[in-house]
């Protein structure tokens, strides 16, 4: 136990050097969450979950498979909506906004709040018109020399710029798997959201891309709000400084990344960072 | 130790054995269900190809032709008529143009089949004895109309000779293709004994010839002259009738199968829709034809008979085709695709046209070309919209009588003079093959093309 939790530590501290992670706490509220329940049909996803997210950093949502920690994550972009026979109660306020009252458009609300999915889904389209995309249907661009500018400065923000500079009008289904995932994310910050929803962005990626990925996550949250579900403790501990255990669809803890992994109160907690469920 | 060591061992065989007596069994079904399904194949080949043979070794005779090359000599004694009226000064232009009526009609009493007999005989050896009926059996009935006409064009042809090419007749043409069998004897021949011995003689020497039938695609349907028979009207009618189904049925089609599954709110009345557009592609197309009947031409008093409506009847036929089809490949985007465009903030309408769309456009394409090209070889509704009455011309617009191509092989096929019409019949059949093919290869290789590109 406090083998693992030194290795996580010295792990964090080389990672976030930049910000002390318990600093992240008392950085202001972005999103606040009360209560929030889902209803899949007859079964309950989700009980109750109520969580504070900081702004410009990153939080992590960990838990064993079907936690319910990824349904949470797609409440707060309103994904659920697209689901058949799901039911979201509870509030999520967005800068104090609720952002499933009726009278919010849920379009906007997903320029605000981008995602980046589990599975690299680049649109079968050339890389340039995949990040131009958002940028396009939202009308941010006024001529094509903004556009360009928005497509390269993302690509860039990104770390993918110089990877594929020379080819920008290939087919961005024709990248590698981690080049895929950067897209998507040049995609999601071509629209300039606030918050960037990431539901285990590095799964289906290997190590290497994954530390690429994980560094960028790093250098994001400089601007971004950064939520980040993950399947991996070491993942979590590495690259964000607040984390949320979920459990059987109840949060069972949150806080510091820090205090979670070396100091978790609650004994399902500790049973998951030792290894004994999930 | 060993005890237990050998027991596990000897249990192993034993499930290694078990394990292999199934093997034996699995295999053979294995190979049993591969047989049959190559048997199948095999069997599903072998007919198309039959089929095939067939319809090719039948129609290829109808795609030639035996013409009458002849030098036909405008006698004035035969053609004992005024010259043409010229319009003289003074005159009004009704009465020339009644003139000009009286002296066509005049021309039209003429016989004119003294003209083509005449020039028959001067083509037969000297002194070759035969009747005037039985000379004139060897051209087609048509041949006084085309000689007549070329006179009308030009009055000036009056005491001159000129050489026309003009067609054998249906049984003269039969005679020479060899489907009438020679040994019969006079009373079971439609030709008599002079005239089949003229037209052997005819065609060593050069008078009848053999060509090929451009009359099948320039000319309509005709009973009274059979070798001058063609299908351009049907393939105007059914080219009409493609494009109405073409016009209506795809965006309807399309629409309403995006509506359904991308917009339509999952409840009783669309899970009702969705079981009742599957039965309609179901329903046999005769049905379609009544309702056709009753609804645009009953109630509607749509003409009869008229590509117009053939084609909206053929566009009910092909609407649950296309939807169903159409739902199909929108089913099949993966829910990344879906993802991915809502989570960047795309509307479901920007979704389903920026993503959706393009990726299935291939599938929804061929599954309509493949709609259309079953619509174009449907020929029970044409016939319960009269659409298989005798039409001899081309129709102007969708809202004049029309034939199609299968309603034409179905007429062909039961016409009486079944040794000319049965290998035109097969060559409608290669007609409609062809155009049938011609789609389904356009579908190919749009799909392959778009496929390429996605």
């Amino acid at each position: 136990m406090d083998m693992l939790a030194n290795k996580i530590k010295t792990t964090q501290q080389s990672v976030n050097s930049a910000m002390n992670p318990l600093d992240a706490l008392d950085r202001p509220i972005r999103l606040t969450a009360r209560d929030v329940t889902v209803h899949y049909g007859a079964k309950q996803a989700l009980h109750g979950i109520s969580i504070d997210i900081p702004d410009r950093a990153v939080t992590s949502f960990i838990g064993p498979s079907g936690c319910g920690k990824s349904t949470f994550l797609r409440c707060i972009n309103r994904m659920n909506d697209t689901i058949e026979g799901a039911k979201v109660g509870g509030t999520i306020k967005l800068d104090g906004e609720d952002i499933y009252d009726p009278s919010l458009d849920v379009v906007e609300l997903r320029a605000r709040i981008g995602m980046v999915f589990q599975k690299p889904n680049p649109f079968p389209k050339s890389i340039y018109d995949n990040v131009a995309y958002g940028p396009k249907i939202h009308g941010l661009a006024r001529s094509k020399a903004d556009l360009d500018e928005i497509v390269v400065s993302s690509l860039r923000k990104a770390g993918l710029f110089e990877e594929v500079k020379d080819r920008l009008n290939e087919p961005g289904t024709g990248l590698s798997g981690g080049q895929q995932q950067r897209l998507c994310i040049a995609r999601a910050i071509a629209v300039g959201p606030e918050v960037i929803l990431m539901d285990e962005p590095c799964s289906a990626l290997d190590p290497i891309a994954t530390a690429i990925i994980e560094e960028l996550i790093d250098e994001l949250r400089e601007n971004y709000t950064i939520v980040i579900v993950t399947h991996s403790m070491q993942q979590a501990a590495r690259v964000s400084q607040k984390t949320a255990f979920f459990h059987l669809g109840n949060l069972i803890e949150e806080g510091a990344t820090e205090d979670i992994f070396t100091n978790p109160v609650n004994k399902q907690t500790q049973d998951y960072i030792m290894g004994r469920i999930g | 130790m060993t005890d237990t060591l050998s027991t596990t061992r000897s249990a192993s065989q034993e499930r290694t054995k078990a394990i292999r007596a199934g093997l034996r069994r699995r295999h053979m079904s294995e190979a049993i269900f591969k047989g049959l399904g190559l048997a199948a194949i095999i069997l599903a080949l072998g007919f198309v190809a039959l089929l095939f043979v067939d319809v090719v070794r039948r129609g290829l005779p109808a795609f030639t032709q035996s013409n009458l090359h002849l030098a036909v000599t405008y006698d004035p004694e035969i053609i004992d008529i005024e010259p043409a009226p010229v319009m003289v000064p003074g005159q009004s232009e009704a009465d020339f143009r009644a003139a000009n009526l009286k002296w066509q009609r005049d021309l039209a009493m003429l016989n004119w089949n003294k003209v083509i007999e005449a020039s028959l005989r001067a083509a037969a050896p000297a002194g070759f004895e035969i009747e005037s009926r039985e000379i004139l059996s060897i051209a087609e009935t048509n041949a006084r109309h085309e000689v007549r006409a070329m006179f009308v064009d030009d009055p000036g042809l009056l005491g001159q000779t000129v050489e026309v090419d003009l067609l054998a007749s249906a049984n003269a043409d039969n005679w020479i293709k060899g489907n009438i069998d020679r040994s019969l004897g006079d009373a079971q021949q439609q030709l008599s004994a002079p005239a089949r011995q003229l037209i052997d003689i005819f065609v060593e020497n050069g008078t009848i010839s053999t060509g090929f039938a451009w009359a099948i695609f320039t000319n309509v349907d005709s009973r009274a002259a059979p070798a001058s028979a063609g299908l351009l009207g049907a393939l105007v009618g059914t080219l009409y009738m493609m494009l109405i189904v073409i016009v209506l049925a795809v965006p309807i089609g399309v629409a309403s199968a995006i509506y359904l599954e991308e917009f339509a709110p999952k409840s009783r009345l669309t899970d009702f829709i969705e079981v009742n557009i599957n039965n309609l592609a179901a329903v046999p197309s005769i049905v379609f034809g009544l309702l056709g009947a009753a609804v645009f031409i009953n109630y509607l008093h749509l003409p009869i008979s008229a590509p117009i409506v053939g084609g909206l009847v053929l566009t009910l036929m092909t609407l649950p085709t296309i939807i169903i089809a159409t739902r199909g490949a929108l089913l099949g985007v993966s829910p990344a695709l879906r993802q991915a465009a809502l989570g960047m903030g795309a509307s479901k309408t920007q979704m389903v046209f920026h993503h959706v769309l393009p990726v299935t456009f291939p599938s929804i394409l061929t599954a309509t070309i493949l709609g259309v090209a079953h619509a174009l070889g449907e020929t029970a509704p044409l016939l319960l919209i009269g659409m298989k009455a005798f039409v001899a011309q081309v129709p102007a617009t969708p809202f004049d009588q029309a034939t199609a191509l299968p309603v034409q092989i179905y007429l062909w096929q039961g016409n009486e003079n079944r040794n000319f019409f049965e290998p035109r019949t097969a060559a409608a059949i290669i007609v409609l093959l062809a155009v049938m093919i011609c789609l389904n290869g356009i579908a190919i290789y749009l799909r392959s093309r778009l496929e390429k590109r996605a």
